[in-house]
Protein backbone atom coordinates (compact mmCIF):
# COMPACT_ATOMS: atom_id res chain seq x y z
CA UNK A 1 0.00 0.00 0.00
CA UNK A 2 2.65 2.49 1.03
CA UNK A 3 4.76 1.68 -2.02
CA UNK A 4 1.81 2.32 -4.30
CA UNK A 5 1.22 5.55 -2.41
CA UNK A 6 4.84 6.61 -2.86
CA UNK A 7 4.81 5.80 -6.57
CA UNK A 8 1.60 7.81 -7.03
CA UNK A 9 3.13 10.72 -5.13
CA UNK A 10 6.27 10.67 -7.26
CA UNK A 11 4.21 10.56 -10.45
CA UNK A 12 2.04 13.43 -9.25
CA UNK A 13 5.04 15.55 -8.32
CA UNK A 14 6.68 14.90 -11.69
CA UNK A 15 3.47 15.89 -13.49
CA UNK A 16 3.15 19.05 -11.40
CA UNK A 17 6.74 20.06 -12.11
CA UNK A 18 6.38 19.38 -15.84
CA UNK A 19 3.24 21.48 -15.96
CA UNK A 20 4.93 24.29 -14.05
CA UNK A 21 7.83 24.16 -16.50
CA UNK A 22 5.42 24.43 -19.45
CA UNK A 23 3.84 27.50 -17.81
CA UNK A 24 7.35 28.98 -17.59
CA UNK A 25 7.90 28.39 -21.32
CA UNK A 26 4.56 30.10 -21.98
CA UNK A 27 5.82 33.22 -20.24
CA UNK A 28 9.20 32.97 -21.93
CA UNK A 29 7.61 32.66 -25.36
CA UNK A 30 5.40 35.66 -24.65
CA UNK A 31 8.48 37.79 -24.13
CA UNK A 32 10.70 36.32 -26.84
CA UNK A 33 8.43 35.90 -29.84
CA UNK A 34 8.15 38.68 -32.42
CA UNK A 35 4.43 39.28 -33.06
CA UNK A 36 0.95 38.65 -31.70
CA UNK A 37 0.25 35.42 -33.57
CA UNK A 38 3.48 33.71 -32.57
CA UNK A 39 3.07 35.00 -29.02
CA UNK A 40 -0.32 33.36 -28.96
CA UNK A 41 1.25 30.08 -29.98
CA UNK A 42 3.58 30.43 -27.03
CA UNK A 43 1.02 31.74 -24.58
CA UNK A 44 -1.97 29.55 -25.17
CA UNK A 45 -0.59 26.21 -26.28
CA UNK A 46 2.00 25.00 -23.74
CA UNK A 47 -0.54 26.36 -21.33
CA UNK A 48 -3.20 23.83 -22.34
CA UNK A 49 -0.84 20.88 -22.02
CA UNK A 50 0.67 22.31 -18.82
CA UNK A 51 -2.70 22.87 -17.19
CA UNK A 52 -3.80 19.37 -18.16
CA UNK A 53 -0.66 17.89 -16.60
CA UNK A 54 -1.10 19.95 -13.43
CA UNK A 55 -4.76 18.94 -13.15
CA UNK A 56 -3.86 15.25 -13.46
CA UNK A 57 -1.11 15.66 -10.89
CA UNK A 58 -3.39 17.46 -8.45
CA UNK A 59 -6.14 14.90 -8.98
CA UNK A 60 -3.71 12.11 -8.08
CA UNK A 61 -2.68 13.89 -4.89
CA UNK A 62 -6.14 14.97 -3.76
CA UNK A 63 -8.33 12.40 -2.10
CA UNK A 64 -12.08 12.51 -2.42
CA UNK A 65 -14.07 12.42 -5.61
CA UNK A 66 -15.59 15.87 -5.28
CA UNK A 67 -12.32 17.67 -6.01
CA UNK A 68 -11.44 15.22 -8.76
CA UNK A 69 -14.70 15.91 -10.61
CA UNK A 70 -14.13 19.63 -10.36
CA UNK A 71 -10.58 19.31 -11.67
CA UNK A 72 -11.89 17.22 -14.56
CA UNK A 73 -14.40 19.96 -15.27
CA UNK A 74 -11.66 22.60 -15.29
CA UNK A 75 -9.63 20.51 -17.75
CA UNK A 76 -12.63 20.05 -20.06
CA UNK A 77 -13.47 23.75 -19.91
CA UNK A 78 -9.88 24.59 -20.70
CA UNK A 79 -9.87 22.37 -23.77
CA UNK A 80 -13.22 23.74 -24.96
CA UNK A 81 -12.54 27.42 -24.39
CA UNK A 82 -8.86 27.84 -25.25
CA UNK A 83 -9.38 27.32 -29.02
CA UNK A 84 -12.33 29.71 -29.07
CA UNK A 85 -10.50 32.61 -27.49
CA UNK A 86 -7.33 31.84 -29.49
CA UNK A 87 -9.32 31.88 -32.72
CA UNK A 88 -11.10 35.13 -31.89
CA UNK A 89 -7.91 36.93 -30.89
CA UNK A 90 -5.92 35.65 -33.85
CA UNK A 91 -8.59 36.65 -36.35
CA UNK A 92 -8.76 40.13 -34.90
CA UNK A 93 -4.95 40.25 -34.86
CA UNK A 94 -4.78 39.35 -38.53
CA UNK A 95 -7.41 41.83 -39.57
CA UNK A 96 -5.99 44.59 -37.39
CA UNK A 97 -2.61 44.03 -39.07
CA UNK A 98 -0.62 42.88 -36.09
CA UNK A 99 1.16 40.36 -38.29
CA UNK A 100 4.84 40.86 -38.98
CA UNK A 101 4.94 40.18 -42.65
CA UNK A 102 8.75 40.14 -42.82
CA UNK A 103 8.71 37.06 -40.58
CA UNK A 104 6.12 35.19 -42.63
CA UNK A 105 7.25 32.55 -45.09
CA UNK A 106 4.02 32.66 -47.09
CA UNK A 107 0.63 34.29 -46.54
CA UNK A 108 -2.06 32.62 -48.57
CA UNK A 109 -4.89 34.51 -46.94
CA UNK A 110 -3.81 37.92 -48.10
CA UNK A 111 -6.45 39.52 -50.28
CA UNK A 112 -5.09 42.73 -51.71
CA UNK A 113 -1.71 44.19 -52.45
CA UNK A 114 -2.78 47.71 -51.56
CA UNK A 115 -1.68 49.00 -48.22
CA UNK A 116 -2.67 52.24 -46.71
CA UNK A 117 -1.37 54.28 -43.85
CA UNK A 118 -4.69 55.51 -42.59
CA UNK A 119 -5.83 52.47 -40.69
CA UNK A 120 -3.08 50.94 -38.64
CA UNK A 121 -3.29 49.03 -35.39
CA UNK A 122 -5.36 49.55 -32.29
CA UNK A 123 -3.15 52.10 -30.59
CA UNK A 124 -5.00 55.22 -29.48
CA UNK A 125 -3.14 57.16 -32.16
CA UNK A 126 -4.25 54.61 -34.71
CA UNK A 127 -7.96 55.25 -34.29
CA UNK A 128 -9.75 55.61 -37.62
CA UNK A 129 -9.77 59.20 -38.83
CA UNK A 130 -12.93 61.18 -38.42
CA UNK A 131 -12.95 62.34 -42.02
CA UNK A 132 -11.42 59.52 -44.04
CA UNK A 133 -11.43 61.37 -47.36
CA UNK A 134 -9.47 64.36 -46.10
CA UNK A 135 -7.11 62.19 -44.06
CA UNK A 136 -6.39 60.09 -47.15
CA UNK A 137 -5.49 63.18 -49.16
CA UNK A 138 -3.26 64.41 -46.35
CA UNK A 139 -1.46 61.10 -46.01
CA UNK A 140 -0.83 60.97 -49.74
CA UNK A 141 0.51 64.49 -49.65
CA UNK A 142 2.87 63.45 -46.87
CA UNK A 143 4.03 60.61 -49.08
CA UNK A 144 4.61 62.98 -51.95
CA UNK A 145 2.11 61.23 -54.20
CA UNK A 146 0.02 64.33 -54.59
CA UNK A 147 1.10 67.80 -55.50
CA UNK A 148 0.16 70.34 -52.82
CA UNK A 149 -2.64 72.57 -54.01
CA UNK B 1 -24.42 28.59 -38.12
CA UNK B 2 -27.44 30.14 -39.81
CA UNK B 3 -29.90 31.57 -37.37
CA UNK B 4 -33.01 29.65 -38.31
CA UNK B 5 -36.37 30.62 -36.87
CA UNK B 6 -37.18 28.70 -33.73
CA UNK B 7 -39.24 25.61 -34.55
CA UNK B 8 -42.16 24.35 -32.48
CA UNK B 9 -41.32 23.60 -28.88
CA UNK B 10 -41.40 19.79 -28.96
CA UNK B 11 -39.10 19.61 -31.93
CA UNK B 12 -36.95 22.25 -30.30
CA UNK B 13 -36.61 20.32 -27.05
CA UNK B 14 -35.71 17.08 -28.83
CA UNK B 15 -32.80 18.82 -30.50
CA UNK B 16 -31.73 20.37 -27.22
CA UNK B 17 -31.65 17.08 -25.34
CA UNK B 18 -27.88 16.48 -25.54
CA UNK B 19 -27.31 20.04 -24.40
CA UNK B 20 -29.71 19.48 -21.47
CA UNK B 21 -27.90 16.31 -20.44
CA UNK B 22 -24.53 18.08 -20.66
CA UNK B 23 -25.77 20.97 -18.51
CA UNK B 24 -27.12 18.61 -15.85
CA UNK B 25 -23.80 16.75 -15.87
CA UNK B 26 -21.85 19.97 -15.46
CA UNK B 27 -24.13 21.06 -12.62
CA UNK B 28 -23.55 17.78 -10.79
CA UNK B 29 -19.81 17.92 -11.37
CA UNK B 30 -19.73 21.45 -10.03
CA UNK B 31 -21.43 20.36 -6.84
CA UNK B 32 -19.01 17.48 -6.70
CA UNK B 33 -21.46 15.00 -5.21
CA UNK B 34 -24.35 13.14 -6.71
CA UNK B 35 -27.70 13.42 -5.02
CA UNK B 36 -31.35 13.65 -6.04
CA UNK B 37 -31.50 17.28 -4.96
CA UNK B 38 -28.56 18.10 -7.24
CA UNK B 39 -30.13 16.17 -10.10
CA UNK B 40 -33.50 17.91 -9.81
CA UNK B 41 -32.07 21.39 -9.36
CA UNK B 42 -29.72 20.68 -12.27
CA UNK B 43 -32.63 19.75 -14.54
CA UNK B 44 -34.44 22.95 -13.51
CA UNK B 45 -31.38 25.11 -14.16
CA UNK B 46 -30.71 23.41 -17.50
CA UNK B 47 -34.31 23.89 -18.61
CA UNK B 48 -34.14 27.53 -17.60
CA UNK B 49 -30.90 28.08 -19.49
CA UNK B 50 -32.04 26.37 -22.67
CA UNK B 51 -35.42 28.14 -22.67
CA UNK B 52 -34.05 31.58 -21.88
CA UNK B 53 -30.96 31.38 -24.12
CA UNK B 54 -31.90 29.10 -27.02
CA UNK B 55 -29.21 27.95 -29.43
CA UNK B 56 -29.71 27.01 -33.07
CA UNK B 57 -29.97 23.22 -33.34
CA UNK B 58 -27.05 21.24 -34.71
CA UNK B 59 -28.12 20.08 -38.14
CA UNK B 60 -27.52 16.44 -38.95
CA UNK B 61 -26.42 15.27 -35.55
CA UNK B 62 -23.45 13.08 -34.81
CA UNK B 63 -22.82 9.39 -35.08
CA UNK B 64 -19.91 8.16 -33.07
CA UNK B 65 -17.84 5.24 -34.29
CA UNK B 66 -15.85 3.85 -31.36
CA UNK B 67 -12.84 2.51 -33.26
CA UNK B 68 -12.36 5.63 -35.35
CA UNK B 69 -12.97 7.77 -32.25
CA UNK B 70 -10.22 5.98 -30.35
CA UNK B 71 -7.86 6.42 -33.29
CA UNK B 72 -8.70 10.12 -33.47
CA UNK B 73 -8.17 10.56 -29.73
CA UNK B 74 -4.86 8.70 -29.70
CA UNK B 75 -3.57 10.71 -32.63
CA UNK B 76 -4.77 13.88 -30.93
CA UNK B 77 -3.02 13.17 -27.64
CA UNK B 78 0.20 12.17 -29.41
CA UNK B 79 0.06 15.37 -31.46
CA UNK B 80 -0.66 17.42 -28.34
CA UNK B 81 2.34 16.05 -26.45
CA UNK B 82 4.86 15.91 -29.31
CA UNK B 83 4.20 19.33 -30.74
CA UNK B 84 3.81 20.75 -27.24
CA UNK B 85 7.35 19.60 -26.59
CA UNK B 86 8.46 21.03 -29.93
CA UNK B 87 6.99 24.48 -29.22
CA UNK B 88 8.43 24.43 -25.70
CA UNK B 89 11.86 23.62 -27.15
CA UNK B 90 11.54 26.44 -29.66
CA UNK B 91 10.82 28.92 -26.89
CA UNK B 92 13.74 27.77 -24.77
CA UNK B 93 16.48 27.30 -27.38
CA UNK B 94 18.81 30.24 -27.94
CA UNK B 95 18.09 30.76 -31.65
CA UNK B 96 14.39 31.38 -31.12
CA UNK B 97 11.80 30.47 -33.69
CA UNK B 98 11.90 29.88 -37.42
CA UNK B 99 9.72 31.81 -39.75
CA UNK B 100 6.00 31.19 -39.56
CA UNK B 101 3.41 31.01 -42.32
CA UNK B 102 -0.27 31.48 -43.02
CA UNK B 103 -1.65 28.75 -45.25
CA UNK B 104 -5.10 28.00 -46.63
CA UNK B 105 -6.39 24.47 -46.97
CA UNK B 106 -9.31 23.31 -49.08
CA UNK B 107 -11.49 21.04 -46.94
CA UNK B 108 -13.92 18.39 -48.11
CA UNK B 109 -16.52 18.30 -45.35
CA UNK B 110 -19.52 20.57 -45.29
CA UNK B 111 -20.96 20.15 -41.83
CA UNK B 112 -20.98 22.70 -39.05
CA UNK B 113 -20.39 20.14 -36.36
CA UNK B 114 -17.47 18.43 -38.09
CA UNK B 115 -15.84 21.75 -38.95
CA UNK B 116 -16.17 22.84 -35.34
CA UNK B 117 -14.54 19.67 -34.05
CA UNK B 118 -11.81 19.98 -36.67
CA UNK B 119 -10.97 23.60 -35.89
CA UNK B 120 -11.02 22.96 -32.14
CA UNK B 121 -8.61 20.07 -32.43
CA UNK B 122 -6.38 21.93 -34.89
CA UNK B 123 -6.17 24.95 -32.62
CA UNK B 124 -5.52 22.87 -29.51
CA UNK B 125 -2.54 21.17 -31.10
CA UNK B 126 0.46 23.47 -30.64
CA UNK B 127 2.09 24.88 -33.73
CA UNK B 128 -1.07 25.48 -35.72
CA UNK B 129 -3.85 27.96 -35.11
CA UNK B 130 -6.99 28.53 -37.15
CA UNK B 131 -7.34 32.17 -38.14
CA UNK B 132 -10.25 32.13 -40.53
CA UNK B 133 -12.83 29.72 -41.85
CA UNK B 134 -14.50 30.49 -45.15
CA UNK B 135 -17.73 28.59 -44.75
CA UNK B 136 -18.92 28.98 -48.35
CA UNK B 137 -15.71 27.86 -50.00
CA UNK B 138 -14.82 25.35 -47.27
CA UNK B 139 -11.37 26.80 -46.94
CA UNK B 140 -9.61 27.14 -43.64
CA UNK B 141 -6.74 29.50 -42.95
CA UNK B 142 -4.12 28.51 -40.41
CA UNK B 143 -1.14 30.20 -38.90
CA UNK B 144 1.62 27.67 -38.44
CA UNK B 145 4.80 27.98 -36.49
CA UNK B 146 8.04 26.36 -37.54
CA UNK B 147 8.22 26.67 -41.32
CA UNK B 148 11.50 26.61 -43.19
CA UNK B 149 10.60 25.92 -46.80
CA UNK B 150 7.79 24.97 -49.13
CA UNK B 151 7.99 21.27 -48.24
CA UNK B 152 7.13 22.15 -44.64
CA UNK B 153 4.05 23.98 -45.88
CA UNK B 154 2.94 20.98 -47.94
CA UNK B 155 3.59 18.66 -45.01
CA UNK B 156 1.41 20.78 -42.75
CA UNK B 157 -1.34 20.86 -45.37
CA UNK B 158 -1.29 17.07 -45.62
CA UNK B 159 -1.42 16.87 -41.83
CA UNK B 160 -4.54 19.06 -41.78
CA UNK B 161 -6.22 16.88 -44.41
CA UNK B 162 -5.33 13.72 -42.48
CA UNK B 163 -6.76 15.25 -39.32
CA UNK B 164 -9.94 16.10 -41.23
CA UNK B 165 -10.22 12.51 -42.42
CA UNK B 166 -9.85 11.19 -38.89
CA UNK B 167 -12.54 13.59 -37.60
CA UNK B 168 -14.96 12.65 -40.39
CA UNK B 169 -14.38 8.94 -39.90
CA UNK B 170 -15.02 9.32 -36.18
CA UNK B 171 -18.09 11.56 -36.24
CA UNK B 172 -19.39 11.91 -39.80
CA UNK B 173 -22.40 10.38 -41.49
CA UNK B 174 -21.92 7.71 -44.22
CA UNK B 175 -22.54 10.34 -46.90
CA UNK B 176 -19.70 12.47 -45.60
CA UNK B 177 -17.31 9.54 -45.48
CA UNK B 178 -18.28 8.68 -49.05
CA UNK B 179 -17.58 12.24 -50.17
CA UNK B 180 -14.22 11.96 -48.44
CA UNK B 181 -13.37 8.93 -50.57
CA UNK B 182 -14.70 10.30 -53.82
CA UNK B 183 -12.83 13.56 -53.53
CA UNK B 184 -9.38 12.78 -52.18
CA UNK B 185 -7.33 15.71 -51.01
CA UNK B 186 -6.06 16.94 -54.33
CA UNK B 187 -4.77 20.11 -52.76
CA UNK B 188 -6.99 22.53 -54.63
CA UNK B 189 -5.74 25.43 -52.58
CA UNK B 190 -2.60 26.50 -54.38
CA UNK B 191 -0.10 29.02 -53.24
CA UNK B 192 -1.33 32.55 -53.05
CA UNK B 193 -4.96 31.62 -53.44
CA UNK B 194 -7.12 34.69 -53.05
CA UNK B 195 -10.08 34.35 -50.77
CA UNK B 196 -12.79 36.75 -51.81
CA UNK C 1 9.29 17.96 -0.42
CA UNK C 2 10.49 21.49 0.30
CA UNK C 3 12.64 21.38 -2.83
CA UNK C 4 9.57 20.49 -4.87
CA UNK C 5 7.66 23.43 -3.38
CA UNK C 6 10.36 25.92 -4.23
CA UNK C 7 10.94 24.49 -7.67
CA UNK C 8 7.27 24.45 -8.69
CA UNK C 9 6.47 27.88 -7.30
CA UNK C 10 9.71 29.24 -8.74
CA UNK C 11 8.90 28.03 -12.24
CA UNK C 12 5.34 29.36 -12.04
CA UNK C 13 6.50 32.64 -10.53
CA UNK C 14 9.07 33.31 -13.22
CA UNK C 15 6.47 32.46 -15.87
CA UNK C 16 4.01 34.88 -14.30
CA UNK C 17 6.70 37.58 -14.10
CA UNK C 18 7.51 37.17 -17.79
CA UNK C 19 3.81 37.41 -18.63
CA UNK C 20 3.70 40.60 -16.55
CA UNK C 21 6.65 41.97 -18.55
CA UNK C 22 4.73 41.39 -21.77
CA UNK C 23 1.66 42.95 -20.16
CA UNK C 24 3.72 46.03 -19.42
CA UNK C 25 5.63 46.51 -22.64
CA UNK C 26 3.28 44.81 -25.09
CA UNK C 27 2.91 47.38 -27.84
CA UNK C 28 -0.69 46.61 -28.71
CA UNK C 29 -3.90 45.83 -26.90
CA UNK C 30 -3.94 42.28 -28.22
CA UNK C 31 -0.51 41.54 -26.74
CA UNK C 32 -1.85 42.61 -23.40
CA UNK C 33 -4.94 40.44 -23.82
CA UNK C 34 -2.79 37.41 -24.56
CA UNK C 35 -0.55 38.22 -21.61
CA UNK C 36 -3.52 38.60 -19.26
CA UNK C 37 -4.93 35.31 -20.45
CA UNK C 38 -1.63 33.56 -19.84
CA UNK C 39 -1.27 35.22 -16.44
CA UNK C 40 -4.71 34.05 -15.30
CA UNK C 41 -4.03 30.50 -16.43
CA UNK C 42 -0.69 30.52 -14.61
CA UNK C 43 -2.52 31.68 -11.49
CA UNK C 44 -4.99 28.83 -11.93
CA UNK C 45 -2.07 26.44 -12.35
CA UNK C 46 -0.51 27.82 -9.16
CA UNK C 47 -3.75 27.22 -7.25
CA UNK C 48 -3.86 23.66 -8.57
CA UNK C 49 -0.23 23.09 -7.57
CA UNK C 50 -1.02 24.38 -4.09
CA UNK C 51 -4.07 22.11 -3.88
CA UNK C 52 -2.03 19.14 -5.02
CA UNK C 53 1.01 19.64 -2.83
CA UNK C 54 -0.87 20.55 0.34
CA UNK C 55 -3.73 18.10 -0.28
CA UNK C 56 -6.03 21.06 0.25
CA UNK C 57 -9.23 20.82 -1.81
CA UNK C 58 -10.72 24.14 -0.64
CA UNK C 59 -9.18 26.18 -3.47
CA UNK C 60 -10.59 23.95 -6.21
CA UNK C 61 -13.85 25.93 -6.69
CA UNK C 62 -11.74 29.09 -7.04
CA UNK C 63 -9.87 27.26 -9.79
CA UNK C 64 -13.09 26.76 -11.77
CA UNK C 65 -13.96 30.44 -11.47
CA UNK C 66 -10.49 31.68 -12.48
CA UNK C 67 -10.25 29.42 -15.51
CA UNK C 68 -13.66 30.54 -16.79
CA UNK C 69 -12.90 34.18 -16.04
CA UNK C 70 -9.82 34.02 -18.28
CA UNK C 71 -11.95 32.85 -21.17
CA UNK C 72 -14.73 35.39 -20.70
CA UNK C 73 -12.23 38.23 -20.33
CA UNK C 74 -10.22 37.52 -23.45
CA UNK C 75 -13.27 36.83 -25.61
CA UNK C 76 -15.01 40.03 -24.56
CA UNK C 77 -11.92 42.14 -25.25
CA UNK C 78 -11.47 40.41 -28.61
CA UNK C 79 -15.06 41.17 -29.50
CA UNK C 80 -14.58 44.76 -28.39
CA UNK C 81 -11.56 45.23 -30.63
CA UNK C 82 -13.35 43.38 -33.43
CA UNK C 83 -16.14 45.92 -33.16
CA UNK C 84 -13.58 48.63 -33.85
CA UNK C 85 -12.75 47.04 -37.19
CA UNK C 86 -13.01 49.47 -40.03
CA UNK C 87 -13.98 48.63 -43.57
CA UNK C 88 -12.86 51.55 -45.60
CA UNK C 89 -13.44 50.29 -49.12
CA UNK C 90 -17.19 50.12 -48.67
CA UNK C 91 -17.58 46.57 -49.98
CA UNK C 92 -17.23 45.02 -46.55
CA UNK C 93 -13.60 44.06 -46.98
CA UNK C 94 -10.75 45.43 -45.06
CA UNK C 95 -8.19 47.50 -46.83
CA UNK C 96 -4.85 45.86 -47.46
CA UNK C 97 -2.33 45.14 -44.83
CA UNK C 98 0.17 47.80 -43.87
CA UNK C 99 3.14 46.93 -41.74
CA UNK C 100 2.66 45.88 -38.16
CA UNK C 101 4.00 48.20 -35.49
CA UNK C 102 6.84 45.87 -34.54
CA UNK C 103 7.82 45.55 -38.19
CA UNK C 104 8.01 49.32 -38.53
CA UNK C 105 10.26 49.52 -35.48
CA UNK C 106 12.47 46.70 -36.76
CA UNK C 107 12.80 48.40 -40.16
CA UNK C 108 13.78 51.71 -38.62
CA UNK C 109 16.36 49.98 -36.44
CA UNK C 110 17.80 48.35 -39.54
CA UNK C 111 17.94 51.72 -41.29
CA UNK C 112 19.71 53.35 -38.36
CA UNK C 113 22.46 50.78 -38.40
Amino acid sequence: MSEVQTAADVLAVVLLLLGAFLCLTAGLGLVRFPDVLTRMHAGTKPQVLGVLLIMVGAAIRLQGWSATWMLLLVAVFQMLTAPVSAHMISRVAYRRRHVRRDRLFVDELRTGEASDRLYRGDEPADAPPEEPARALVESRREDGDLAPD
Amino acid sequence: MSAEPTPVTGHHLRHQLPLLLWLVLVWNLLWGTWSWANLISGVLVALGVTLLLPLPPVVGGARVRPVALVRFLVHFVVDLVSSGALVAWQTVRPTGIDRSAIITVQLRTDSDLLLTILTESLTLVPGSMVIDLDREHRTIALHILHVRDQSDVERQRDAVLAEEERVVRAFGSPDEIASLDSAPGTGVAGTGRRTP
Amino acid sequence: MTVVYWLAYGLLGVGALLALVRLGIGPSLLDRVVATDTLLVIIAAGLAVHAGLQRDPTVVPVLVVVSLLAFVGSVSVARYIGGMLVSSTGDGQDVGLPEAGEERIARSLEADR
